[in-house]
């Protein structure tokens, strides 16, 4: 590498991941100078279309966001609304959304750690080659994925785009039996999610460890999913270690920045900060079921996971978690004596967040006093990772600059792949250019 | 067993633009009556979703946009069942493991069907919004036209079982 130069590395599309964007690298002699997440496709305009709409219409029209994570966008929706319109759903109906969601996380998850993100640990192009070789890895990672659809179809009325949750709860709810004809399926797949830790365990990671701000819900008691305060481990000031859902605006700010489509969340004084599974798990160890504890600790991590490449174990911790909290949830069912809780509409502003398979969705919304959408405020965790992102492959470019341009240009794909973006989510499409002029 | 029927699948977006291009196909196909055996169904176009859809099935008709760089409206058709997809062949997806992906990935795995028939539109618009552009929309009745001579429906004898919107 001669000196005194300029390089810009430009890479085409960034496969793998969900959307369409691009990254860009500027080096400079031996030091990088930037490297910028773009995303070209134009910004989403669900909030505002949202508004001068039914509050009871928004968890459908949300849900449209991400193919992905329907239902993560539905229950921010309906947390929501249901904070603005001061009802609470408890029992049954409050399991079987979490039941939804875990079936939501098993399948977004399977997806991302066998047919996303293993390859680039074993060397392949894609799922497609990797099969070639690993076909039971392949073929167990379709089938986990597929027990997550079932919960998803059975719960949601259908695979895509889930058609059967309202504010309040449900339009229909399954019977005992309908859910006791996906124990075995699900007894399955924890084993399946078992496998999986110890699969994800002995892929070779890069010695890569950054003192991430984690940003996640927590709850005293259960992994969350759907409910809990936003904790941060370095905290928000003032002593504060929690803030509620209410607060958010008040500790995040989005910047929206020339090279991207998408806003830029930060934590207010301090900057960028990391959400999703690595995220919750530091935040949430303590609650996390021991089957989970233990598969965890055999794969070798601690309470704490700092290194982004290893996110795939700890996102296959969360399948064994989703997976024994699903079952759980199926024994003990009670079919609800009705499908949802009546909700009042008032004029008022409501507050929802809860964690998607990529982490924290914040929704807001303000309505008249027929329910009817004033304005609404969305904010996905792909937006809110973009800026560690790029914090990432500004220290991973710098400590490899020696690398043929080829290698540094895989690195950098994986670890944008690292967070398994949903740039679908964030607006739209991912394509990395990696410059050395 | 599904070893005898024949699955139709329009793959896409309704709420992006010509993306929804084989959906529209499958509401066209809808209003004909066809032999009991014919599955149609919709799907996003995720992968592995696919795959799990056309399991146990010896047939699957796969209806998707297609962005190739030919004029907008050309109808592409291939036999995948046995042949690998061309390279440009891209069928327009905004999901990390799509409909191509799920082909090959099938082909790999010894789970692809044998007969894989894909009909591509080459779409023009992917933006959000519910409408075709006019030349995807003549290619939509054009290629539903097609499937029922694949299915071996003839649409003058079998009749519609209502007219189509």
């Amino acid at each position: 590498m001669s000196a005194n130069t300029t390089r810009t590395i430009k890479v085409g599309v960034l496969a793998r991941v969900e959307g369409e964007g691009s990254l860009r690298l500027k080096i400079k002699d031996d030091r990088v100078l930037e490297a910028k997440l773009a995303i070209f496709e134009p910004p989403r305009f669900f909030e505002a279309f949202l508004r001068g709409r039914a509050y009871s219409e928004a968890p459908d029209i949300t849900a449209r966001i991400c193919g992905i994570c329907p239902v993560a966008y539905q229950m921010s929706a309906c947390h929501a609304i249901e904070d603005a319109f001061g009802v609470q759903v408890v029992g049954p109906l409050r399991d079987l959304r979490r039941l939804l969601y875990c079936g939501e996380w098993i399948e977004s998850h399977a997806l991302h750690v066998y047919m996303l993100h293993a390859p680039d640990f074993l060397g392949y192009e894609d799922a497609i080659r990797m099969a070639q070789d690993h076909p039971e890895a392949v073929k167990r990672g379709l089938r986990l994925k597929k027990v997550g659809n079932a919960i998803m179809t059975l719960l949601g009325g259908r695979e895509i785009h889930p058609i059967n949750v309202r504010v309040g709860g449900f339009y229909k709810v399954p019977a005992r039996r309908e859910l006791g004809a996906l124990i075995d399926d699900v007894k399955w797949a924890l084993d399946a999610a078992l496998e999986t830790v110890r699969f994800a365990a002995t892929l070779p990671f890069p010695d890569f460890e950054r003192d991430y701000d984690f940003v996640a819900l927590q709850h005293p008691s259960e992994y969350p999913l759907n409910e809990g305060q936003l904790g941060s481990s370095n905290g928000f000031g003032e002593g504060k270690s929690q803030i509620s859902i209410g607060e958010y605006e008040q500790h995040f700010t989005e910047e929206h920045l020339a090279h991207s489509n998408a806003l830029h969340s930060v934590i207010n004084s301090r900057g960028a900060y990391f959400v999703g599974p690595m995220a919750r798990y530091a935040l949430n160890y303590d609650v996390l079921p021991p089957v989970a504890q233990q598969a965890a600790s055999e794969a070798g991590l601690g309470r704490v996971c700092r290194n982004p490449f290893q996110s795939i174990v700890v996102r296959a911790v969360e399948l064994v978690f989703a997976c024994h909290e699903a079952l759980r949830i199926m024994e003990s069912y009670e079919t609800p004596e009705r499908p949802f809780i009546e909700v009042q509409p008032r004029a008022s502003s409501g507050y929802g967040c809860t964690e998607a398979p990529r982490g924290i969705l914040y929704h807001r919304y303000r309505f008249d006093d027929h329910g009817v959408i004033l304005d609404a405020k969305i904010v996905p965790p792909t937006a809110q990772n973009q800026k560690t992102i790029e914090r990432d492959l500004f220290e991973l470019a710098s400590r490899h600059l020696d690398l043929p341009k080829d290698e540094l240009q895989w690195r950098c794909e994986q670890a944008i792949r690292n967070y398994d973006p949903c740039i679908s989510c964030a607006t739209h499409f991912l394509d990395l250019r990696l410059e050395k002029a | 067993m599904n070893s005898a029927k024949v699955l139709v699948a329009g793959v896409g977006n309704r709420f992006r633009g010509d993306d929804g291009a084989g959906q529209a196909v499958i509401s066209e196909l809808r209003n004909w009556a066809l032999p009991a055996a014919v599955e149609l169904i919709e799907l996003s176009g995720e992968g592995a979703a696919l795959m799990e859809a056309w399991r146990g099935y010896e047939t699957v008709i796969l209806i998707d946009a297609v962005r190739s760089g030919a004029e907008v409206g050309t109808l592409h058709r291939l036999e995948a069942g046995s042949q690998c997809l061309p390279k440009n062949f891209v069928l327009f997806s905004s999901h990390a493991f799509g409909v191509a992906s799920a082909i090959e990935l099938a082909r790999t795995l010894g789970e692809l069907p044998a007969h894989v028939i894909v009909y591509g539109i080459e779409g023009q618009s992917f933006a959000p919004g519910q409408t075709l552009s006019a030349a995807v929309a003549a290619a939509t009745s054009m290629v539903a036209r097609r499937i029922l001579g694949d299915l071996d429906v003839e649409p003058a004898a079998t009749g519609r079982k209502r007219s189509p919107a």
